[in-house]
């Protein structure tokens, strides 16, 4: 049974993308929307059986026997939330795409998601070092696609710069996987899980490949001319579940596998993770573009995550976990809105947008939501992420930490300041020129309802995703000196 | 009973919002009833909770914690970070029952109040919603009994404020505003914020009541509660407009007046105070703390004061008194005697009732006139007499003439100040007879200059419609009764009272909830050291009034049509603009963080990013100089191999340094 599920889960995106090359053009987006939608009730299928503690579901067998690499898969707690995040934030790419003419074949697009999708499952399914970084690698292609084929005017650039960069940070992983492996004499990760293994270097090395993806300042910069370029569906995909490759990453495979490291290490992780709040923040305060400053912001928000998973404690990890889903869930959200807003208004620039409240108050109130959702507001699904990795810093003590909880709160509220400028450009500001050239569509209301609901209910009720990853985090944290 | 009582008191304004927000605006009647009807309920919550809280006698337990828990509270575990379940936590005791309906009760005038304001304007539904939400969050704060639902109601009122401020696309300044009062706010927050943490990493817990023992029993060093007292402090003065984060409420009065009514004088801007109230005990644990709240609320309480003295717009003039008042109720909160919370809150209830009289007023004036300023107003007396007398009222109370509502607990702080030691009950007493006379003689000159002489304006005045009126006419009630509560105390069982009094402190060890009981025994007695008028201070308050008041209506007397502040002279503009502390704030904060902003982003453009395009374009470069010499190569050959050459050398490197 447990073979079954796992493999429906990780098998069913890779068949839905054979069958998009199949379907009629004018009919793709349904049997999208269709088949993404019974992809996100295999990833619910996952759900039974699932326990407090170690895995809900395994499959274990030999791979490539000579180098002892097991096809080892698995879910849990840590990964469930993740991989329900991506076949939902799927399903609201599906539905963007209805009625929306887009640059060349919308299957082959399609077709891609899917195969994104299926590379993306894999990694927060692989139980196996060589696994892991196998699918880490196999996210690279389909993305470089998506913006390279149906992204904005400077597509090409965007694209070579995210595959080279974001290479380079898995030349550094497989070097860091393969360290650690002949180190422990294992690839199981289940089993490298508590440490014993590896060293700071091999961590330092892993922390890099991990920092690149996530992405962690200075090493950020393939970030905003990624998601610049990237199609709507690209940029919800990038910003909701391939960023989170890099957190999950660092809480799976660095923390998990070698926590004294980690330890050793928390502090400049903490320090770069503040500076990545504080200066993504100021960065967007002085963005002029809509869908670059909401780029940017992603910056400052997995400076979040990352001091989360710094500071180390329960808290901190639940932090980061929960801060994982909430971006998701919120970024995504508000890529879609800004892909709305963009193709409606013929324009994504500060200064020539306003007065959306007056001309399309709908779409308005929702941008308002996901805006104030993003900054943190109590209540909404980004607070719980952002007060609780201060809180697990305050944790930690002492004169740095203490510091480094300040400038997280004060980066917290230049975050507030981008935001409220934003909306006043866009929303409030009377409208002199621009008019809304069409209402709501089916597709679009299908693909922003789900994600509101998210919003809200992780708001109110963020142990939906807590109470599932509270026993594997637990574990992780208690083996942190 | 109490729970569904409580519950009633949440539940309806939620119905209300959720109604608000999915309604399409052209369904005003439907809003507009559901709107007024749910605050209504609420307000009945909020009245059963308190008779319920102030007189049922009830059996305590052995373990008085239980009982507190299980008799007011209820609470419901909404996510487990492992070191901490955060638990969401409402609980009624007597001080939160009476906030509750003092905030039902504005909240349910302003809804009605607004059906006839707002009459003309195509979003009315939102507004209506937003203030639905708005009330859900103050109630939340007020029954918070955790700090985590307490930060919840705190921010969304917050959001809430921004969003009324907002709301009249004709007013130009008004988005500017709103933007000010939520970053200037949320300053302050991020000292509330980390205040809060580290409390609740100190005692283990977000539980108000397990915090406060927390602090009783020594679980934080004197300095760390200094810190937390002086964080806490900012994040109060941004809420309750305090020096030197009040910039931002004489320009939210770019918001609706009903909303200036209920968020910017009556309720809101009171939740700093409340919070003072709450978590007395940490702050009582400090002297620095304590000597920092009263020279914040005395220079706020100046400050307000004069600038009232010289602002033309009705509303600003409002608003800065608003910050004067507030002034006192925070200033005698640094006193540690046990009646200066009593006498803090029983300045805001009285406070509350009276300034959202005066500006629901005001609206009517200005929905006469159709002008903000004093300057187009004048002779309103003959025009608007129902108004007049109500405003008359009101500004009797606001200056402290007995009998109206203010002289009490204005009476009540100066004698909790008379009383207090040290060096803060001397900042607060000077501060108080400082401000007094001043009051009175801008109070003076907002009466004479609008309802005397001749009208300088050019619509023609009439008394408001109905629907404005009725609630006017209803808050003129506690504007001249609320010295009742002093004269006529509730009449309840003392002896039940006083244990149910025990067991709170009890628990917190402070007498942090001491304001639970004199607030409704305010009679002098042996166990309850005078809150009520000693003749002596009572008679020398009166006094200044009377001198503040003539002096305003000597300087008005020369040339009626004449704005009195003119005899200011020179320091007349210092006044209006409030000391200019204004541009202080944006040449210190504001314009610093825009260049800090623009060069981050300069720099993250062409240095982090530029030494990332450097690295690939000399790459670029040296494979193309390798592919010359390595003619026999394929380039992507050459490159490949280099990559590998070097992945390897990486490798053996680490492979040695990890061994």
């Amino acid at each position: 049974m447990s073979a079954l599920l796992l493999s429906a889960a990780l098998g069913l995106p890779i068949l839905a993308a054979i069958l998009m090359l199949f379907v009629p053009v004018r009919q793709a987006p349904w049997w999208g929307l269709g088949a993404a939608i019974i992809i996100l009730a295999a990833s619910c299928a996952l759900l039974a059986g699932r326990e407090h503690f170690g895995m809900w579901h395994e499959v274990n067998v030999r791979w490539v026997s000579n180098l002892g690499v097991n096809w080892h898969l698995g879910v849990d707690g840590l990964s469930w939330p993740l991989i329900g995040l991506t076949a939902l934030l799927v399903v609201g790419c599906a539905a963007y795409l209805l009625d929306r003419p887009v640059q060349r074949d919308v299957r082959q697009l399609l077709a891609l998601i899917f195969v994104l999708q299926f590379a993306l499952v894999g990694v927060f399914l692989a139980l196996d070092t060589i696994v892991f970084f196998v699918f880490f690698e196999l996210t690279l292609p389909p993305m470089y696609a998506i913006i390279a084929g149906w992204g904005g005017a400077k597509r090409t650039y965007a694209a070579r710069k995210f595959a080279l960069y974001t290479l380079v940070g898995s030349a550094l992983l497989l070097l860091g996987v393969v360290l650690l492996s002949i180190d422990a004499g294992t690839t199981n990760l289940v089993t490298l899980q508590g440490g014993g293994h590896g060293s700071l270097a091999v961590f330092a090395i892993l922390a890099v490949a991990f920092a690149v993806k996530s992405p962690l300042w200075p090493l950020h910069t393939w970030l905003p001319d990624a998601h610049t370029e990237a199609p709507t569906v690209g940029s919800v995909l990038l910003a909701g579940v391939l960023l989170k490759l890099g957190t999950y990453g660092f809480i799976r495979v660095g923390v998990g596998t070698m926590p004294d490291a980690a330890a050793d290490a928390s502090p400049v992780i903490g320090i770069f993770a503040v500076g990545a709040i504080v200066i993504g923040a100021l960065i967007c305060l002085a963005q002029t573009e809509l869908k670059r400053l909401i780029a940017y912001s992603s910056v400052g928000h997995m400076g979040f995550v990352l001091l989360g998973i710094a500071a180390g404690t329960t808290a901190g990890l639940q932090a980061a976990v929960i801060a994982n889903v909430a971006h998701g869930f919120i970024t995504g959200l508000l890529f879609v809105l800004v892909g709305i807003i963009k193709e409606r208004y013929g324009t994504g620039e500060l200064a020539q947008l306003g007065g959306i409240r007056f001309s399309a108050p709908r779409l308005a109130a929702i941008f308002g939501l996901a805006t104030i959702a993003s900054f943190g507001l109590p209540g909404l699904a980004g607070f719980w992420g952002e007060a609780f990795a201060i809180v697990a810093t305050v944790q930690r003590g002492g004169g740095l930490w203490m510091t480094l909880a300040s400038c997280a709160a004060i980066g917290a509220a230049l975050t507030v300041a981008y935001f409220l400028r934003v909306l006043r450009q866009v929303i409030a500001r009377p409208a002199d020129a621009v008019q809304p050239t069409s209402g709501w569509s089916f597709g679009e209301v299908i693909a922003v309802v789900p994600l509101v609901l998210g919003v809200l209910v992780l708001g109110l009720w963020p142990n939906g995703v807590l109470s599932l990853s509270l026993g594997p985090v637990t574990q992780i944290a208690e083996a942190l000196p | 009973m109490i729970a569904r009582a409580s519950l009633l008191l949440l539940a309806a304004p939620l119905i209300a919002v959720l109604v608000g927000f999915l309604a399409p605006y052209r369904a005003r009647r439907l809003v507009a009833i559901t709107s007024i009807a749910a605050t209504a309920l609420s307000a009945l919550g909020a009245g059963v909770s308190l008779w319920l809280v102030g007189t049922h006698p009830f059996v305590l337990s052995d373990d008085p914690k239980i009982e507190l828990d299980t008799a007011f509270g209820t609470s419901v575990m909404i996510a487990d970070f492992g070191d901490f379940a955060v638990t969401l936590i409402g609980r009624i005791d007597l001080v939160s029952a009476v906030l509750a309906l003092m905030v039902t009760l504005v909240a349910l005038a302003v809804q009605i109040y607004s059906v006839g304001y707002l009459r003309e304007d195509q979003r009315y539904v939102p507004y209506a919603a937003q203030v639905s939400l708005f009330t859900l969050a103050m109630l939340t704060v007020v029954v918070a009994g955790d700090l985590l639902t307490l930060v919840i109601g705190w921010e969304a009122m917050g959001i809430c404020s921004y969003l009324l401020i907002g709301h009249d696309k004709n007013v130009a300044e008004a988005p500017k505003a709103a933007v000010k009062a939520f970053l200037v706010t949320r300053v302050g927050d991020i000292g509330f914020l980390l205040g809060i943490i580290i409390l609740a990493v100190g005692a283990g817990s977000f539980d108000i009541t397990t915090v406060l023992s927390a602090v009783r029993d020594g679980a934080f060093s004197a300095t760390t509660l200094t810190c937390v007292g002086l964080l806490l402090l900012a994040g109060i003065a941004g809420k309750s407009a305090q020096f030197p984060l009040h910039t931002w409420l004489p320009d939210a009065m770019a918001g609706p007046t009903p909303i200036s009514a209920l968020i910017h004088a009556a309720t809101m801007v009171a939740a700093g105070v409340y919070a003072l109230a709450r978590l007395r005990p940490v702050f009582l644990a400090s002297e620095t703390v304590l000597l920092t709240i009263a020279i914040i609320g005395a220079i706020t309480v100046v400050l307000g004061a004069l600038a009232a003295l010289a602002a033309d717009d009705i509303k600003r003039v409002l608003a800065f008194s608003t910050m004067s008042q507030l002034g006192y109720m925070v200033a005698v909160m640094s006193l540690s005697s046990d009646t200066a919370s009593a006498a803090a809150l029983f300045h805001l209830l009285s406070h509350a009732g009276f300034k959202a009289l005066l500006f629901l007023c005001a609206g009517a004036l200005i929905h006469a006139v159709g002008s903000n300023l004093a300057s187009e107003m004048g002779g309103l007396r003959k025009t608007m007499p129902l108004t007049f007398g109500a405003t008359t009222l009101g500004l009797a109370a606001l200056a402290g003439v007995p009998p109206f509502a203010g002289f009490w607990s204005k009476e009540a702080i100066v004698q909790a100040a008379e009383h207090a030691p040290g060096a803060a009950g001397a900042i607060v007493t000077a501060a108080t007879w400082l401000a007094i006379p001043i009051t009175a003689a801008y109070v003076m000159r907002l009466w004479l200059r609008v309802f005397f002489g001749k009208y300088r304006g050019r619509a023609r005045p009439h008394d408001p419609p109905p629907s404005m009126l009725g609630p006017i006419i209803a808050l003129t009630l506690p504007t001249v009764g609320a010295g009742l509560l002093v004269l006529w105390p509730l009449v309840i069982d003392r002896s039940t009272f006083s244990a149910r009094v025990n067991a709170f402190d009890d628990i917190t060890g402070l007498h942090g909830y001491d304001a639970t009981y004199p607030l409704f025994t305010l009679m002098p007695s042996a166990e309850n050291p005078s809150l009520s008028p000693h003749i002596t201070t009572a008679t020398i308050s009166t006094i200044l009034v009377l001198i503040g008041a003539a002096l305003a209506w000597w300087a008005w007397r020369a040339d009626r049509a004449a704005d009195p502040a003119q005899r200011l002279g020179a320091l007349r503009p210092v006044f209006a603009q409030a000391f200019y502390l204004d541009e202080l704030q944006d040449a210190l904060v504001t314009r610093p963080v825009q260049r800090l902003a623009r060069a981050a982003r300069f720099g993250d453009e062409r240095i982090v990013d530029g030494a990332v395009r450097a690295v690939g374009g000399g790459t670029v470069t040296l494979g193309q100089r390798l592919a010359q010499r390595h003619i026999g190569l394929e380039r992507y050959l050459t490159l490949t191999a280099t990559g590998a050459v070097l992945l390897a050398v990486i490798a053996v490197v680490v492979w040695e340094v990890t061994r």
